[in-house]
């Protein structure tokens, strides 16, 4: 991103429970693009920076928002908790595993942004409909699967969740 | 290029009376998305979405006036307590954009855009909002229709920020409609909003993106007025049908990208009888 005022700052983020330096930074980053290109974050991914499109969602003191439209300065103190936070490398979160368990990844683009909206959607919701199932991931679009499968997805974790299982 | 982050309204206040021209930032939901795209440079920002007295709500239930802090979200709007005292501004809230959006967008930040698509304007217009306007040096209180001056336009003055916007909790019927190209995330092609005040035994309406800012439609309102039974619920298939063409009538659409002036004309009509179809049920 271009630099018109020529002005460089230093601040810090707490990311996923750490916190992170960021440095020469132009003050009129978003947080997408402070998280990929100055923390090497490459989970949330960028495709509309218009906050259409819903892959760059993460939560920010725990509401769930689109990191492309949060100017990263002022998230300064605040918890920031991306993709790579949701679970370690390895092992999956519940969400995550049902994802692949139910096929609800293709390309696998959209599908950083549709897990956080999905574990903020059973997290205040923990039995929803399809319908609202629908309506709260409305915000993420995906080209590659129709939906169906992801719906199916998020309504096993919340089956596996009433039954008992393990997040 | 600065970013202040006041936490206090008079933080905010001082930071703007330092650099009036500042650009204030809620949501980001409109602003961020003119920054990522490069259309718009900014020197000096104010955010305004951490100044906690922004973000509170206060009901008086004597005066039955309901008064939203400009950093109250859509997504609060959209749900309890706070939509039982504004359905239709509730019902508005539900249509703008998707959770993420919802989460971020004020009704300060709307107010402040105050684009003629905004959702949530025409529900302020016909509940006849007042917008609470201040700066380090006094406050001042505007009727909606007189904040808003033209597409994008508000009688805001520099060094000024909204602080929030005061509605009243009617008895009767209200509702917002909207048409667009799909349920989630979009941008209104035409809307309208239709609040009943039986008390004062009025109906009011206000159309959206028809217009250079929200129309309201006094024709209309009075021939609603005399044509429906507020006791009965009632209004006539015919009165129905001419309360629609005095909102086509009122509408002042134009084609852009997003639609045709004859389409935005029609739908105004459609919606607004449809609506008042809702509140007087009875035929």
């Amino acid at each position: 991103m271009a630099d018109p005022m020529g002005h460089h700052e230093q601040y810090a983020l707490h990311v996923n429970g750490h916190t992170l330096e960021v440095r020469d930074a132009w003050l009129g980053e978003s947080l997408l693009y402070v998280l990929r290109e100055r923390l090497g974050l490459m989970g949330s991914k960028g495709a509309c920076e218009q906050g259409e499109c819903g892959s760059c969602s993460v939560t920010v003191d725990g509401r769930l928002v689109c990191s492309c439209l949060v100017l990263a300065a002022t998230a300064v103190g605040q918890q920031i908790v991306t993709i790579e936070g949701v679970a370690p490398v390895g092992s999956p979160s519940d969400v995550q595993q049902a994802f692949v368990d139910a096929g609800a990844v293709q390309c696998g683009f959209c599908t950083p942004g549709l897990i956080m909206a999905a574990h903020s959607l059973l997290e205040r919701s923990p039995e929803p409909t399809e319908m609202e199932i629908r309506e709260e991931l409305s915000g993420n679009i995906c080209r590659c699967t129709g939906y169906g499968r992801i719906i199916d997805a998020v309504q096993r974790v919340a089956v596996s969740r009433r039954d008992g299982g393990a997040r | 290029m600065s970013v202040i982050v006041p936490l206090t309204l008079h933080d905010a206040l001082q930071a703007l009376a330092e650099a009036p021209d500042a650009t204030l930032l809620a949501g980001g939901t409109d602003l961020m998305v003119e920054l990522n795209a490069g259309h718009r440079q900014v020197t000096d920002v104010v955010s305004l979405s951490r100044v906690a007295d922004l973000c509170t709500w206060q009901h008086d239930p004597v005066r039955q006036v309901l008064t939203l802090g400009a950093g109250i979200t859509y997504a609060e709007i959209a749900t309890e307590p706070i939509a039982q005292w504004v359905p239709a501004l509730a019902q508005a809230a539900r249509t703008v954009g998707s959770p993420q959006i919802r989460n971020a967008a004020t009704i300060g930040g709307n107010l402040g855009t105050c684009s003629p698509a905004g959702d949530g304007l025409p529900v302020l217009s016909a509940l006849e909002a007042v917008v609470h306007l201040r700066s380090a040096t006094g406050s001042r209180d505007l009727p909606f229709d007189e904040f808003m001056v033209g597409p994008k336009r508000t009688a805001r003055l520099p060094g000024e920020l909204i602080t929030g916007v005061s509605v009243p909790v009617l008895d009767g019927w209200q509702g917002y409609s909207k048409v667009g190209v799909r349920n989630a995330m979009v941008i209104a092609t035409a809307s309208v909003a239709l609040v009943t005040d039986p008390a004062a035994r009025r109906v009011r309406l206000a159309l959206g993106s028809v217009g250079p800012v929200i129309l309201r439609c006094p024709e209309a309102e009075a021939a609603a007025a005399t044509a429906v039974d507020f006791h009965a619920a009632s209004v006539s298939d015919s009165a129905v049908e001419h309360f629609a063409e005095l909102a086509r009538a009122a509408a002042r659409p134009i084609d852009d990208h997003r639609s045709t002036a004859a389409y935005r004309r029609h739908a105004v009509g459609v919606l607004a009888g449809r609506l008042l179809r809702k509140a007087f049920p009875n035929g």
